[in-house]
């Protein structure tokens, strides 16, 4: 392994108004490692990186990569320079196959491309770094998991030495992110450098050499990963010890007495196939139903369902015996069912409006006379939401999207947890949050349940679900498997039926 | 390749800009104009002056440009209704032709009524002839997904060939049957003329006035009313739409009606008020609807600058109109009247970006 110094940064600060994104942070990263930036929600990992790949400038520092001095006004620099981003969100032309995709943006690319020798050379970089994948599929026909490496490829194929991936696993399954970490690391074999932004320590713990620990925008150190614990990296990343255990609570005696009751529903997925497959489940007042599953194996599609955003194609589902309308989300609002989707900045905010209106999504139609907002009580509830749910922003006018994905998490919060439900859905509530932030959601959530509220918490984190859960059902391809007590789940048995097992 | 300036996306948008840049881009039109008119040899100055006097100088121009002005302010704000939303209707012609059937219809069969009555008849005949037109659109958006461009922009030459036949091609109630040989429209009712108001020598049509109300009318319904709150939220993000319990599919349905109404009422108007006829020609030849969608873009959506943005392209075209003659060409005007919306379009830019000088530190980029 060569230790090459491939990029240094030195003394890097990065104002936003009324925020240092970035107070004079240095970096050293070597060719031939797998290195992570690992760090809380607004940490300064994205601003970083962005600043390594051309987005932003830095206002202070320098740049240095393999020696030379650098000065990046976009992004098609930095890819001159050898440094390729693989974004959370990916950019990917949906109607287009693979190949065009990889050359899609290419500064030499003329009128015709010349298909074949594309898809040779996308075959080759695939097949060396096993990222497999056919040129000549459409995007919309790939999984996630392999949209990301078209990603990859389109980053390798531009000749990228200095790969940066953010988040790299919140969307794939374990079995995924087993063959992309072996990816990673035929790519570092070779003296690629790949740079790996994650707040999963478990993973940077598997995959890298040497981890950065950014905190409140500055770097807190970087240790080489073998000398380094898990425990190690969480207390450098808060600055405090956090530890993760079973939650230990008394589920109340009245959990027997049922208050959301899901009869035999079917539903279909976005292209018609079948989604969900007679689920039946009871969920107690105060109690925690967990889900366990890989993603994709119906958990959207139930959470969407009871909330009403999907139609049931048959079965029932009912509220403390009260019937919820199919499809139909403003019965299942009006019943008493709180919902905090998967896809916060999309499904569940409208993520360009105040936090003000976003507080207000749900109840706007009882704000109103006459149909008129009552623009002065929509002010009064953000105010208080803000004030009660510690949601750090800079005033009930900024549009949610520029809030940090903790802060994001607890508008939604505050808005579906205000509402007094009955039954509250959450869907993935930590995912892609700091170690703070998780704590936060999972207390509200426990707190939840503490006055009644009947929560069915869907996740694809095992832990998260064993340590909060009273009770836990297995999905695998649209139906319920199993179905265990949290106390004392065995989870090499949960692990099993998750995977399709039959016991 | 290192340029010397770049784009840096604004946090935050101040406000002031919202003024100042179109007025800085009017200017800089102002300067390109006149680079263009020295190099054909006239006085950018002389040509401006005529200009500003032809369109907003003076009483009678002022009163000749608000003629122009209005039709175009319902068809800007049609376009601006449903572009908040996301709905890219460009149909605001064929709404209004179909706006201006529906108000001559009622203009020629209300003949003894009096004025107020056969007025507001014939605003409501507009509205929802316009608004049905339109619905035709938001239905077949809601319901089968299909691409409201393409449908409101096919609706337009339906509406177009309907005029065509209503008045060239057929002995419809639409057409005077005094006009054998030369058709033209059949006459509406006397009273059933709409007023002009007289404000120190300008002539202010009625429908500017209406105008001025719908606009206003359409500010409150979208910042104050739960319905403009749900186009909102809808416009920003479908799917939290569906996630809050929206109705999407209705209110993609009224949106368009309404956008719709507005362009019909322009058609009512451009009967009522100025020709007094169903004008098959004339209509088609001046392309309300599709100025209006420029009026929309430059006014930024907002309901109220439409109308001030209408009412200075409306000045603008009728100067246009009266400079062009032997010595000066209609392409001329042309270019002129391009380059102030091309400015304008890029001064758009400014608002949401900020140039910025690149500092020149070493420019060496690795291999």
């Amino acid at each position: 392994m060569g230790l090459e110094t491939a990029i240094k940064m030195t003394g890097i600060v990065k104002k936003f108004p009324g925020v240092i994104a970035n107070d004079h942070v240095n970096l050293d990263i070597n060719f031939g490692e797998v290195h992570a930036l690992l760090g809380e929600n607004g940490a300064g990992k994205s601003t970083l990186s962005n600043i390594l790949t051309g987005l932003y400038r830095p206002d202070d520092g320098t740049v240095e990569i393999a020696g030379t001095k650098v000065d990046f006004n976009s992004p098609r620099d930095a890819l001159n320079a050898g440094i390729g981003m693989v974004h959370q969100h990916f950019r990917l032309v949906s109607t287009f196959t693979v190949a065009e995709n990889v050359v899609l943006g290419e500064s030499d690319s003329s009128l015709f491309m010349d298909q074949k020798a594309v898809a040779a050379r996308v075959k080759e970089l695939s097949d060396r770094y096993g990222l497999a994948v056919d040129p000549s599929a459409r995007i919309w026909q790939l999984s996630v998991g392999e949209q990301q490496r078209v990603e990859i490829l389109k980053v390798l194929y531009r000749g990228a030495r200095v790969l940066i991936l953010d988040e790299p696993t919140a969307v794939l399954t374990p079995i995924e992110t087993t063959e992309l970490f072996k990816t990673l690391r035929a790519m570092v074999a070779e003296g690629r450098t790949v740079i790996f932004i994650s707040h999963k320590l478990d993973e940077v713990m598997a995959v890298s050499d040497r981890v950065t620990v950014l905190r409140g925008g500055h770097n807190v150190g970087t240790v080489n990963t073998r000398e380094s614990s898990t425990r190690d990296l969480a207390n450098l990343m808060v600055g405090r010890s956090v530890e993760f255990t079973r939650v230990q609570r008394e589920v109340p005696a009245e959990a027997r007495s049922i208050i959301l009751n899901v009869a035999d529903i079917s539903a279909s997925d976005d292209r018609g196939g079948i989604a969900l497959q007679s689920v039946s489940l009871t969920v107690g007042r105060g109690e925690i139903v967990g889900i366990a599953g890989v993603a994709g194996n119906g958990q959207r599609e139930l959470a969407e369902v009871i909330s009403g955003m999907r139609s049931m194609t048959s079965g029932s589902i009912s509220v403390q015996g009260e019937n919820v309308r199919s499809g139909k989300a403003r019965s299942a609002i009006a019943k008493g069912i709180a919902h905090v989707p998967e896809d916060r900045l999309h499904t569940g905010l409208a993520s360009s409006h105040s936090v003000e209106d976003n507080l207000a999504l749900k109840n706007y139609r009882t704000m109103s006379r006459f149909r008129i907002l009552k623009r002065k009580s929509i002010r009064a509830q953000s105010t208080d939401l803000i004030e009660r749910y510690d949601i750090k922003t800079p005033g009930s006018q900024t549009p949610v999207r520029l809030l940090s994905g903790g802060n994001v998490q607890k508008v939604l919060l505050a808005r579906e947890f205000s509402a007094l439900p009955k039954v509250l859905i959450a869907a993935s509530p930590t995912r892609g949050l700091d170690v703070g932030a998780i704590e936060t959601v999972r207390e509200r959530l426990v707190q939840a349940a503490d006055n009644g509220v009947g929560v069915l918490l869907i996740s694809e984190d095992l832990d998260e679900i064993m340590s909060l859960a009273d009770r836990i059902l297995v999905m695998y391809e649209g139906r319920i498997v199993d179905e265990v007590p949290a106390e004392g789940a065995d989870r090499e048995r949960i692990g099993l039926t998750m995977g399709g097992i039959k016991l | 390749m290192k340029s010397p300036i770049r784009l840096e996306r604004r946090l935050e948008q101040p406000k002031w800009l919202n003024w100042a840049i179109p007025l800085i881009s009017l200017v800089a039109a102002l300067i390109l104009g006149a680079i263009v008119l020295l190099a054909t040899g006239k006085n950018p100055w002389d040509v401006y002056f005529r200009i500003f006097e032809r369109g907003f100088a003076g009483t009678r121009a002022l009163s000749g440009s608000l003629k122009t002005a209005t039709p175009l302010a319902f068809t800007g704000l049609c376009a601006a209704v449903a572009f908040r939303m996301g709905l890219i209707n460009i149909g605001g012609e064929g709404q209004l032709y179909m706006g201006a059937v529906g108000a001559a219809g009622i203009g020629i069969a209300l003949q003894d009524q009096p004025t107020g009555v056969v007025v507001i008849a014939m605003c409501l005949a507009g509205m929802l002839c316009g608004a049905l037109y339109a619905a035709i659109v938001g239905v077949l958006r809601a319901k089968f997904n299909t691409n409201e461009i393409i449908t409101s922009l096919m609706l337009n030459y339906i509406a177009s060939i309907f005029l065509s036949y209503l008045i060239y091609n057929s002995t419809s109630y639409w057409r005077d049957p005094v006009s054998k040989n030369f058709p033209a429209g059949k006459p509406i009712a006397d009273r059933a003329e709409w007023n002009f108001f007289e404000f120190a020598g300008i002539k202010i049509p009625l429908a500017f006035f209406i105008a001025i109300i719908a606009a206003v009318a359409v500010s409150v319904l979208y910042k104050r009313t739960r319905f403009g709150f749900e186009v909102g939220v809808i416009a920003d993000s479908p799917k939290a739409a569906r996630y809050a319990g929206i109705r999407t599919s209705s209110t993609i349905i009224l949106v368009l009606a309404l956008s719709g109404a507005l362009a019909g009422l322009g058609g009512a108007a451009d009967v009522g008020n100025f020709r007094q006829l169903l004008d098959g020609k004339g209509l088609q030849m001046s392309g309300y609807g599709y100025t209006g969608i420029v009026v929309a873009a430059l006014a930024r959506l907002n309901p109220i600058t439409t109308v001030v943005v209408a009412v200075l392209i409306g000045g603008l075209t009728n100067a246009g109109f009266a400079l062009q003659g032997p010595d000066f060409p209609s392409g001329l005007v042309g270019t002129l009247q391009g380059l102030i919306l091309f400015t304008a379009v890029a001064g758009e830019i400014l608002i949401k970006y900020r140039i910025k000088a690149n500092r020149r530190v070493t420019t060496a980029v690795a291999a």
